[in-house]
């Protein structure tokens, strides 16, 4: 595959092949990630010599898994990929971290990609006395340029220009405005932090090792529109990362905004040569294969403090094929009986089948909650697994 | 030196890299001749080597609220001419400077923001580097001026300071294996092969200097507590300035500590540089602790030369380590003393300046001093020997004792003329 008209030789992977497998071969030993349970030296021996068009190896898929050995409850990913090409160039890794990571995904599975709003049923009637706000995200990467952990900056200006352009064009519910993270005033700064739109710089070792935080704030930004209910966070992990929110209850509406938005921005895109990555496989194409398929997570923040402390919780979230979460997002705790609960699934089912099983089941763990409060047992409502 | 290694030493490692430690050896001998030399190794690849979709001006970086030694050397000329380039294990000069676009610096602390990959850094990079050197190093220019080394601690004189106010006396310094990678860029087989060299020298050395190695990834933990208890225990870099350049990369493997058995010389492997080597005892014997140091450092040459390898030198640039503020001797001298007038005293920070000295609180660099103790050692590190360093400390301190001890009588203090900087 050519890049640009020039294949990248990679020098210091070059450099790098004069050493042995063994001696080149990573210490996993205290590590419990996916990458560290599926990497043997045959494997990583099969892919040390490839490059992706672009210079990326698989010793920089594996570096963050390397750096961050996990932790004995979560289990984390432990690579990433740099490009469209690395999920090609390095299968031999990153189909068994798939499957694992997938319930079982296999290289020859198809994956359904449906973001027609209309075919989902319900969702515009959960209880806003419990479900105090709905979301629904994903992620896009745009064909044609490397991912967050490789990209070079005048490929990542190109994606802020081409994002920004693309934005402008937007109108009626869509019209909005871009914040570059280098050039917003204070006023401006201050108002997306009060409404919890503005990202910042990542901590998170597990994003900084990956290369994800190179050249931090260069070409980065927020744009949302001007109800504030569809927001696009430009460059931080993924290319594009797209948010649907609002308060209350009305997953359906979320949702339709979602699909229509979403749309709107691939056309344009498209028009400019540079559409969304996607293929029938993997669906749609970001930076962590745990964000592959839909890359979608539609959830509330929703009250539940009597089921939350009820013993069956964890068992009915698995058989509804959901998560919890504290309301601070990934790794935080819940705060006075308030989680947030979404899909646990990404990819093998489509965008609504993901938002549906969100929407039932919300409902019903509501009901389930109505019941505890009246002291009534839900023993009858627990659901077999979706 | 022979020019092949006993048998023992022969890992596949050692057969891959002959031909660069005779390139090595030449150098010694050869001095700045051999630098072009170096740069004429094996090309690694014909055609484009260096991933460059968009012109050096769409690449540029954004220094405009950067305030460190690169953003103010970097133009987009420099930019231009180097960016292209790549050192033959690799390197390029987008990760070289990639921890100074990170960490856009602190308005009163200059950082360097720049590193370098490998030996050869120094010399692709030069356009940069060069005058990076000189601002960092107060005006000396590697393009003209020689370094001069001198490890003989007989020469140093009243190195033996009043205990009453001297804690501690401490030299460190930093060394780098020639043929292999620095910490930013090498490979977890060259940082291995970094641990594997210097732990066998380090096993030669005998009577005051016998010790033992702790790898970060196999000692105990009762091993650990007694590190910490020492104070000798290194953790995972967390300053972003170090992580930004790819030092902190697959932390532990390879990383450890050894020290000596009596615990007055350490040494700290693939931190920051390849080996950190520390002299150090309480009280004021600064001349017994630069005498240590001298031949702990001679005898592990010594033991690394009889299997074929040496240190990064030239006389260009001296030692070569990581960080470019590190050349020349990377030597940082100094004390822990106690000067509760003298640091209150107007004229303190003038006194340091012209003696050469600079000071930093009792936990090292970037804290505060406690209860008027201070960390005082050499500023300079390029463009003067170790023993001249040493005896700038020595003398620097002894004249800030005298000037404590004039306060407590009563007595005023003068300010010294400045020292001359480069000898």
């Amino acid at each position: 595959i050519k890049f640009g008209g020039f294949f990248f030789k990679n020098c210091h992977n070059d450099y790098k092949m004069k050493f042995s497998l063994d001696e080149e071969f990573p210490d996993l030993s205290l590590h419990n990630n996916h990458m560290a349970k599926v990497l043997t030296k045959e494997i990583y021996g099969k892919l040390r010599a490839k490059s992706t068009p672009s210079g990326f190896t698989v010793d920089d898929v594996i570096q963050t898994g390397v750096d961050n050995p996990g932790h004995p409850f979560i289990m984390t990913v432990g690579c990433v990929a740099g490009d469209e090409e690395s999920y090609e160039a390095f299968k031999d890794l990153l189909d068994p971290i798939i499957s694992d990571r997938h319930g079982g995904y296999k290289p020859t599975d198809k994956h359904k990609t449906d973001l027609n709003f209309e075919n989902l049923k319900g969702g515009d009637d959960l209880d806003p006395n419990y479900v105090l706000s709905s979301r629904v995200r994903t992620g896009r990467s745009i064909k044609g340029f490397t991912l967050p952990p490789h990209n070079s900056r005048g490929e990542r200006r190109a994606i802020q220009d081409l994002s920004i352009e693309a934005l402008a064009s937007l109108d009626g519910e869509f019209k909005g405005k871009y914040y570059p993270l280098d050039g917003m005033t204070d006023a401006e700064q201050e108002q997306l932090i009060a409404d919890h739109f503005l990202f910042d710089k990542p901590v998170s070792p597990l994003l900084t090792c990956a290369g994800m935080a190179r050249d931090w704030p260069d070409a980065r930004g927020i744009w949302h529109n001007e109800n504030k209910t569809f927001l696009v966070w430009v460059n931080e992990e993924d290319h594009l990362r797209v948010i649907s929110m609002q308060k209350g209850g009305n997953m359906k509406e979320v949702f339709r905004r979602f699909c229509v938005g979403l749309q709107k921005i691939e056309e344009i895109f498209k028009k400019h040569n540079h559409g969304f990555m996607w293929n029938e496989h993997l669906g749609y194409i970001l930076t962590c294969p745990s964000n592959l398929g839909t890359g979608l997570r539609g959830g509330v923040h929703v009250k539940l403090p009597k089921l939350s402390t009820h013993a069956k919780f964890e068992e009915i979230l698995t058989r509804l094929r959901l998560q919890k979460r504290g309301t601070g997002g990934v790794d935080t705790a819940s705060v006075g009986g308030v989680f947030d609960i979404s899909n646990a699934d990404r990819l093998g089912s489509s965008e609504v089948d993901q938002v549906q099983l969100v929407v039932d089941g919300v409902k019903l763990m509501v009901e389930m909650e109505k019941k505890l409060e009246k002291g009534e047992s839900i023993d009858g409502m627990i659901p077999a697994q979706k | 030196p022979s020019s092949h290694p006993p048998p023992a030493a022969r890992t596949s490692f050692s057969r891959v890299l002959s031909s660069k430690r005779n390139l090595g050896i030449l150098s010694v001998v050869g001095g700045s001749v051999t630098a072009g030399f170096l740069l004429h190794r094996e090309h690694l690849s014909a055609g484009p080597s260096v991933r460059r979709l968009y012109p050096a001006s769409a690449e540029y970086p954004d220094l405009r609220k950067h305030n460190n030694c690169m953003a103010s050397n970097l133009t987009p000329t420099i930019y231009s001419k180097l960016c292209a380039k790549v050192t033959p294990n690799g390197y390029t000069l987008d990760m070289a400077i990639q921890t100074g676009v990170d960490n856009p610096g602190h308005p009163f602390i200059k950082t360097v923001g720049m590193v370098a990959g490998d030996e050869e850094s120094y010399e692709v990079f030069a356009d940069l580097l060069d005058p990076i050197i000189k601002e960092r190093h107060n005006g000396y220019d590697p393009t003209t001026m020689k370094h001069p080394t001198d490890l003989d601690a007989s020469k140093i004189h009243s190195g033996q300071f009043d205990a009453k106010y001297v804690l501690s006396s401490r030299v460190r310094t930093g060394r780098s294996i020639r043929g292999l990678s620095l910490p930013p860029a090498c490979t977890r087989a060259e940082r291995r092969e970094v641990e594997r060299v210097v732990v066998d020298a380090l096993a030669g050395l005998k009577d005051d200097l016998n010790g033992k190695y702790y790898s970060l990834t196999q000692m105990t933990d009762e091993e650990q507590q007694q590190l910490i208890d020492d104070h000798f225990l290194f953790d995972k870099p967390v300053s972003p300035l170090l992580t930004c350049a790819g030092m902190a990369r697959d932390w532990p493997d390879a990383r450890g500590i050894w020290h000596n058995n009596e615990k007055t010389f350490l040494i700290w492997i693939n931190e920051e540089d390849h080996t950190r080597v520390i002299s150090m005892e309480k009280g004021g014997n600064m001349k017994r602790v630069f005498e240590r140091f001298c031949k702990g450092l001679k005898e592990v040459e010594r033991l690394i030369q009889e299997k074929g390898w040496e240190f990064m030198w030239n006389e260009r640039l001296g030692y070569i380590l990581t960080c470019p503020s590190n050349l020349g001797t990377g030597l940082r001298a100094g004390v822990h003393v106690k000067l509760p007038r003298l640091s209150k005293d107007p004229r303190f920070n003038k006194i340091l300046d012209n003696l050469r000295l600079q000071k930093r609180g009792t936990g090292g660099v970037d804290t505060a001093a406690v209860g008027g103790t201070f960390d005082i050692s050499n500023l300079d590190r390029l463009g003067q020997s170790e023993v001249q360093l040493v005896q700038t400390v020595v003398d620097g301190v002894n004249y800030l004792i005298e000037c404590e001890k004039k306060l407590e009588k009563g007595q005023d203090i003068k300010v010294p003329p400045p020292l001359k900087q480069f000898k």
